[in-house]
Order: C-alpha cells, then sequence, then structure tokens
C-alpha cells in the first residue's frame, strides 16, 4: 500500500474532510463516514450541521448521479446503506439537542401491489436526504395510509405502484383524502415504473416522480412551498 | 379478462384454466409460432406475497400443461415457452437474496414448467446478471433449453446498471448457454431497439430477442391502456428484424390485434437495412435517454474533490 492510499480522517481540517465524506459516501464506506461524523460532532459541530452539510450534502451528489445515469442502483444502496450508518450516531443526538426536521414522509405500496423495490428505494433516498421516512410496507388500502398520516403528522405521503391493475387506487386514496377535507394537509407524490405526469395530473398528485431522485427533489421544493405558506399565513 | 387488482394472476392456473386456455389461444390464432406461460410470478418468493410459497410445482406445472394442450391442438408448430419472472429481491451484498437460494427458487419453478410440458424456459424483466446467471445454473439443473432478457429501462440501462453490451459479454461467459437472449418491457419501442442494436455491435453468437412494449401506459376513466397501436408494433417488429432480432414478440399491453399486425407485416414486408438510430426514433418516437452507456457519450461523474482511497 502506498502512502497516497492512507487517508487520516483526524488530520484533515473541516472543508477537507467533509470533502472526503462525499467522496466516501459515493463509495459506500460506511465505516469511514461512522468515523467521520464522530470526528465532526468531537470537534464540536451541532448534529444537525453534521446532518445538513456533511452527509445530506454528500447524498445530494449521489441523487444527482443517480438521477442523471451515472450511478445505479447497486451503488445508491451501498451509499444510503453509509448514511444510514452515520445517521445511527446522529438521530439521539439530533432528538436531544431538538434539532428542526426537514420533513416527515408516509410511504408504502397501493393496495394490490407487492412490488417494493422502487418505493424502498425512495424510501432510502429521502432518508439520505433527511426526511424522516415512516414505512407502511406493501399493499396498503386506504385507511392505513390516512391512520399512519393522521398518527405520524406527516408532511408528505408517498405511493407506489408496479403494475397498470393497481396503480389506479392511487386516486381512490386522494379521492378519500378530499373527502375528508386532509387534501391540502398533505403533498401526495406518486411514483412507480408505469406512471407518468399526465397519470399524477389525471388523479389529483402533486407531482409525480420519475425515480428516487426526482422523489427527494421534489420533496424539498414542496416543503419548501409549504414552509412559505405556513409562514406567509 | 378480469383479474382483480394485486391477486396473482398465477392462481387462475388452477382456478380458472378456461381463461388461461383463451389468453394461450389468443396468441396461437394471431399468428405467434411461441408464446410464454401464465407464470411469470410464481417463484416462491413472489408467491410468498399471497401465501403461496408451497404451491410453486402446482401452479407452473398447471400454467405449462394448458399451454401444452393449446399448442398441441394448433395444427402447427407452436412453441411453449415456460415463463420466469424475477424473483423481486436483490441480490447480496446489496440485498438479501444469496445466489444458492436464488437458483434453488427458480430450479422449483423450472422442474414444475418441465413436468407441465414447456419446450423452453424463458426468464425474463431481469435487472441484475448475477440473478440472469442463478436462473442459467437452475435451468440447467432441470436439463431444459432456456432463452432470457433483461429489462433496459434506466438510461437505457437495466435498473441495475447493465449495459447492452455487457449482458453480451456477460452471456457469452455463462457455463449453461441460453437458445437466444435479449431485451425485453422497458420503457418502448424505441428504447428497446436501441437496445438490440448495442447487441447487434457487440457482435453476439447467438440469436437476440426482442420482445417491446405496446407503447406506453395511459390513463382514461379509471383503466389504463397502453398507446401503443397495431399500426405502430407492425413497425416495431419489422424494423426489430432489421436490427438483425430473429425471435421478435410484444411485452405490456400487447394484443392479439398487435400480433396480428406483427405477423402480417414480417410475412409481407422485405427485410430491409439495419436502420439507424435516427431511423428508429422517426418511426417509433424518441428515445427516453440520450445515452444508453455504450457510445461514450453518457454523462459522467464530476471530479472527486476528496483524495481517492486506494
Amino acid at each position: 500500500m502506498s502512502d497516497d492510499d492512507d487517508i487520516i480522517l483526524a488530520d484533515l481540517n473541516d472543508e477537507d474532510l467533509v470533502a472526503q465524506m462525499f467522496d466516501d459516501l459515493y463509495d459506500g464506506m460506511k465505516e469511514e463516514i461512522e468515523e467521520g461524523v464522530n470526528i465532526l460532532i468531537e470537534r464540536g459541530w451541532e448534529p444537525y450541521k453534521v446532518l445538513t452539510e456533511a452527509l445530506v450534502g454528500g447524498m445530494t451528489i449521489v441523487g444527482a448521479d443517480f438521477r442523471d445515469g451515472i450511478l445505479f442502483v447497486p451503488e445508491v444502496l451501498l451509499a444510503a446503506n453509509a448514511m444510514k450508518g452515520g445517521m445511527a450516531i446522529l438521530k439521539p443526538l439530533l432528538a436531544e439537542t431538538g434539532a428542526p426536521t426537514i420533513g416527515k414522509m408516509v410511504i408504502g405500496t397501493v393496495k394490490g401491489d407487492i412490488h417494493d423495490i422502487g418505493k424502498n428505494l425512495v424510501g432510502m433516498m429521502m432518508e439520505g436526504a433527511g426526511f424522516e421516512v415512516i414505512d407502511l410496507g406493501i399493499n396498503n388500502a386506504v385507511d392505513g395510509y390516512i391512520e399512519a398520516l393522521e398518527k405520524e403528522k406527516a408532511d408528505i405521503l408517498g405511493m407506489s405502484a408496479l403494475l397498470t391493475t393497481t396503480m389506479p387506487y392511487m386516486k381512490v386514496v386522494i379521492d378519500t383524502l378530499v373527502e375528508k377535507g386532509m387534501r391540502e394537509d398533505y403533498i401526495v407524490l406518486v411514483g412507480g415504473a408505469p406512471l407518468n405526469e399526465e397519470f399524477g395530473r389525471a388523479i389529483g398528485a402533486d407531482a409525480y416522480c420519475r425515480d428516487a431522485a426526482v422523489a427527494v427533489e421534489t420533496a424539498k421544493t414542496w416543503m419548501a412551498r409549504k414552509h412559505n405558506r405556513a409562514s406567509a399565513g | 379478462m378480469g383479474l382483480s387488482s394485486g391477486d396473482a394472476p398465477e392462481m387462475w392456473n388452477v382456478e380458472h384454466p378456461d381463461r388461461i386456455a383463451k389468453l394461450y389461444q389468443g396468441a396461437v390464432d394471431a399468428g405467434s409460432d411461441l408464446f410464454l406461460t401464465n407464470s411469470f410470478g410464481g417463484n416462491a418468493s413472489r408467491l410468498k406475497l399471497h401465501d403461496a410459497q408451497n404451491r410453486v410445482m402446482e401452479l407452473n406445472r398447471a400454467a405449462a400443461e394448458i399451454g401444452r394442450e393449446v399448442a398441441d391442438k394448433a395444427g402447427r408448430t407452436v412453441i411453449v415457452a415456460g415463463s420466469v419472472g424475477p424473483t423481486g429481491d436483490i441480490m447480496v451484498p446489496m440485498g438479501s437474496l444469496t445466489h444458492a437460494l436464488a437458483v434453488e427458487m427458480f430450479h422449483e419453478q423450472a422442474e414444475g414448467l418441465k413436468a407441465g410440458g414447456a419446450d423452453v424456459l424463458w426468464v425474463e424483466t431481469i435487472s441484475a446478471f448475477e440473478e440472469y446467471a442463478a436462473a442459467a445454473e437452475a435451468f440447467k439443473l432441470a436439463d431444459m433449453p432456456w432463452c432470457g432478457t433483461m429489462s433496459f429501462d434506466t438510461a437505457g440501462r437495466t435498473m441495475m446498471g447493465v449495459t447492452s453490451r455487457e449482458m453480451v459479454k456477460s452471456v457469452g461467459k455463462l457455463d449453461y448457454q441460453p437458445q437466444g437472449f435479449g431485451a425485453n418491457c422497458g420503457t418502448g419501442a424505441s428504447d428497446l431497439l436501441r437496445t438490440i442494436l448495442g447487441m447487434v455491435d457487440a457482435n453476439p453468437d447467438l440469436p437476440l430477442i426482442s420482445k417491446g412494449n405496446a407503447g406506453i401506459p395511459k390513463y382514461h376513466d379509471g383503466h389504463i391502456h397502453y398507446d401503443g397501436t397495431p399500426e405502430l408494433m407492425a413497425d416495431y417488429a419489422e424494423l426489430a428484424r432489421n436490427c438483425g432480432a430473429r425471435i421478435i414478440g410484444g411485452c405490456c399491453g400487447t394484443t392479439p390485434e398487435h400480433l396480428t399486425a406483427m405477423r402480417e407485416a414480417l410475412e409481407t414486408r422485405p427485410k430491409g437495412d439495419r436502420p439507424t438510430l435516427d431511423q428508429i426514433t422517426a418511426a417509433l418516437g424518441s428515445f427516453s435517454s440520450d445515452s444508453d452507456g455504450t457510445d461514450g457519450n453518457g454523462p459522467v461523474r464530476a471530479a472527486r474533490r476528496g483524495k481517492r482511497r486506494g
């Protein structure tokens, strides 16, 4: 092993360390990310700053390259796993310090649909972006979605379907939200291989998300709008 | 045909064999030389979600038996291809599915399809080559000939990042070779043919399979239908042959009307030169991404800021 191969994280200044952590996240190196998070905390960084600047910052690059067809699912799964390692350290600290939450999402595949790879990917990428994700798993009826949205005080509802036979159920869920007068309380994002923008509009969703990276970007945009509305109102 | 949202289609092989026979008959009457059995989700991992993981043998055998009967009374040679879909699980190290378990599941399904009289096994919609290789190993254990296609639906690659060219290379290294390989499903006829051209460029030794969707799904009044017309699929079939595909079919949204038009096009239109990418998009619509990762013009990662680890 040459000298170049040895990177002592603790020897790097903050800026270089964060740059290195971006690369380590990109390469899915979990232990190195955990080490980097611990070093930043020891240096007195607020947990929320570690989350947003080091981890979310790094995952934003992963997300953009996934969106652009540079990275694919295997690399993204490894990066998300490394991110998770860092988050496990930060989570209790974030709770202690009463840090603001970026947003909370309830997610699940719709009734009758058992295909969850896409949904899992969105969940991981959303967590990677600092969102809290309540994963309802597969095959969710409208009651399950609504119960979770209310109980968790969620901001976002994410619905996923892989089958053309199950995707119309998304409209059932949205129509029920409208009937109950709850539709305006949540951002509704939909996704899945057979969907498209036109479908998202037709059923009354806020947005159709082509892939997990787009889901994250869309969630951020809509959360910012929600905050703006709240402060304006 | 009236399947409820979310139910496992494979159950109909025993609950409504008449409807499945009718489904197969539609493909045969439209002039197909080969049809796939109703067993795409018939592996233990998929059936488990319907609590039917113990019925793999029964459901697959039934799927093939119905097919055998339809094919045998067709009055000409029609091949019964035993459909095998992905497990839906992600393989190690990214996911939890081990190679051994994947082989075991594919083998179990293969034995069921073989017992029911399938002529050939047909694995499709695969995104990870490791899973494709596991299926090959299982089909060898079942001592059955096979074909296999992957789905190139993400920027011209499979979900797991495999390019058309990489697939040709990887298939060439398999110990138990398929009768043919290629692409199915994905994001439309144009993308699919770009994938086929990518494979042709890599000089495959085996026949290529092209099985594209009949357009893309559209939503109308609570129902989904695919927007590809029989005319479009006829053009697709003709172009697929000109691209170099030897086995040509339709995936999602393909009905007997589409198949009839495709058959007619292949019988009546002369074989032409290999189309360019521009000719493909002119006939069938634009690609979903600028590059498919084989032309060296794909997007690349921005420069690293940190030091590269050894």
